[in-house]
């Protein structure tokens, strides 16, 4: 490491994370403006209009190559572009979202914007990693940023109680994951995770490295709500306020996937822990989806059908392969419009006063009379998650189990097909609700109509979760671009 | 009697399985808060330990980063628990279950 040349190689790797830098300076610009201008109108639209401009600049950089910066301490383009791509757009579609939602129950505070900002950072950051140090950084940037953002309807004493299980099981998580990192460290010598790779073949029979990997594992396992580490994402979830739950339920978890990813890629041997994903993968997929069958709360039965989903990423990255990781890395797209728009719907039929942490799907009975356009956008999302096939969701669950079979988990894919065809259950259920049952009671429906930037977001989910299925083209460019581009920055960098 | 750099891995996991103990087995939340500060710290003596015997000053950097994320967690951490109190006058987890199945 030439440290002369420190600040010139500063600047230069400047204009490779323009939309991070940009990110991080228009959140500390927002807290500035809103400490002197509280609740000014401009915050939501300049949070909106930076996270387009950063998503332009990184969808531009997807086609590169990919490569290192800050001494190699994160990742730029390729891979890591597409992270972030995920990541950014799931961001500006939350602030759409979040900003009609908090001004109907009066939270339209700036801090809200300045925080979902500083937690992109973090997940950019954290989905980009190419050190431990840099996981660990953005990693908790992201979980300290969410914590506070559970807790935002401070009068809600649902969305408190949620921010502390949340924050309570989030630090206990984090000691694990940290005392897996320097026990990493200590058997490798590095914290660069492609430099582990090859301390990892000299001392294959290590206690520490192998008792590091674990306690990292459990970290990341908690970070992405995977069974037995779920306890604390139905609470969460039902607790926080609804754009936000959709925001956390999608980008933190593409940024922890990305993450784990990297590690797996990079650092270890596949053939050592893929039966551990895998058996973690079945768990998961047969937690999420049994218990949310017997769920009456909408938030909380999507809560538990998240963990599902979280379970069939893992059916991927249990493959072990270029394959799985992309078909990983696809998944991760398609379920972030299918959740966002799922979350966005029902975050604008709620009318019992405490965020839909209370109510009951009974309780929308024929809503999809009173409001079309949401229902009807609700069918897409609704098949798409229980994996039918003309939606993206279907190609999404091949991309994750055909690789995973390929790779000799043929058991793992048929649970998977199997928990896939009972969740079906519990989503068709929203629907014969919605359009099929009458109301049993005089519900006091939120008569207002939903603000026309809301509904274009979720019908623009709808419409991208159609294409992604339709054309199932733009899946195999994908693919192919990820599964390509991960080997060729593997040659460049030993 | 020389101190090697297993004495101080032995002491940090010791610390370390005293603060999950602690955490699993207290009510009372901000004991559970000093409990993970516990977890952390012998992380951090992990660390230091780890990063001297390998002449790598990697690990020390990670623990200042440590040190700055646990004053953070603790600062957060502690706003929730004084929101908790405000509201419901208990700081006892056990208490504290407002969401059913």
């Amino acid at each position: 490491m030439e440290l002369s040349q420190a600040y010139t190689s500063l600047l230069s790797d400047m204009g490779h994370t323009i939309p991070l830098i940009l990110i991080v300076l228009t959140g500390l610009v927002i807290v500035l403006l809103d400490a002197f201008k509280p609740r000014h109108v401009s915050i939501p639209y300049l949070t909106a209009l930076v996270l387009a401009v950063a998503l332009g600049l990184e969808i531009q950089t997807i086609g590169s190559q990919g490569g290192t910066a800050y001494y190699e301490l994160i990742r730029v383009g390729g891979m890591a572009a597409y992270v972030n791509a995920v990541i950014l757009t799931s961001g500006l579609l939350s602030v759409i979202l979040m900003k009609p939602y908090l001004e109907r129950i009066d939270h339209n505070i700036g801090e809200a914007y300045a925080l979902l900002l500083f937690s992109i950072t973090g997940m950019m950051v954290l989905g980009s990693a190419n050190s431990l140090v840099t996981i660990f950084v953005g990693l908790e940037t992201m979980s300290i940023c969410l914590y506070i953002m559970t807790a935002l309807i401070r009068s809600h004493k649902g969305a408190i109680e949620s921010a502390l299980k949340y924050f309570l099981l989030g630090a206990f998580s984090t000691g694990f994951f940290l005392y897996g990192i320097a026990l990493l460290y200590g058997a490798t010598g590095t914290m660069m995770l492609p430099e582990m790779r090859g301390a990892v073949a000299v001392s294959d029979s290590d206690t520490m490295f192998w008792a590091g990997l674990a306690l990292l594992l459990v970290g990341f396992m908690f970070k992405v709500g995977a069974a037995p580490f779920h306890m604390w994402t139905p609470d969460v979830y039902q607790g926080a306020a609804t754009p936000i739950t959709g925001f956390m339920s999608t980008a933190s978890k593409t940024a922890a996937f990305a993450s784990l990813i990297l590690v797996l890629y990079y650092a270890v041997p596949a053939e050592t822990w893929n039966g551990v994903i895998a058996i973690l993968a079945l768990i998961t997929m047969i937690v999420g989806n049994v218990i949310a069958i017997s769920q009456t709360n909408l938030k909380r039965m999507l809560a538990y059908s998240s963990i599902a989903h979280a379970g069939y990423v893992l059916v991927g990255l249990s493959a072990g392969t270029g394959a799985g990781y992309s078909g990983a890395l696809y998944y991760m797209l398609v379920y972030t419009f299918m959740n966002i728009g799922a979350f966005g719907v029902i975050a604008f039929m709620e009318f019992d006063g405490k965020e839909g942490s209370e109510q009951r799907l009974d309780s929308l009975a024929g809503i999809g009379y009173k409001k079309p356009v949401l229902s009807v956008c609700m069918i897409f999302f609704m098949f798409s998650l229980a994996g039918f096939p003309p939606f993206g969701g279907f190609f999404g669950k091949i991309a994750v189990f055909a690789p995973a079979i390929d790779a000799g988990f043929i058991w793992l894919a048929i649970v998977g097909v199997l928990t896939s065809a009972v969740s079906a259950y519990y989503y068709l259920r929203v629907l014969v609700v919605f359009f099929m049952k009458q109301p049993d009671g005089v519900y006091d429906f939120d008569a207002s109509p939903v603000p026309f930037s809301a509904t274009a977001v979720i019908v623009l989910c709808a419409g991208v979760i159609l294409v992604l299925g339709v054309a199932p083209s733009i899946m195999e460019v994908t693919m192919s671009f990820f599964s390509s581009s991960i080997t060729t920055t593997a040659a460049v960098l030993p | 009697m020389e101190m090697t750099l297993n004495w101080y891995l032995t002491l940090s996991s010791v610390l370390f399985i005293t603060g999950t103990l602690g955490f699993l087995f207290r009510r009372n939340i901000i004991v559970m808060l000093m409990s993970i500060e516990l977890m952390l710290n012998a992380v951090n003596l992990t660390l230091v330990a780890l990063s001297q015997a390998a002449a790598d000053t990697a690990g020390q950097i990670l623990v200042f980063f440590v040190i700055a994320v646990a004053a953070a967690e603790a600062a957060v951490g502690l706003a929730i628990v004084i929101a908790v109190f405000r509201g419901r006058q208990t700081i006892d987890i056990s208490k504290i279950k407002s969401f059913r199945y």
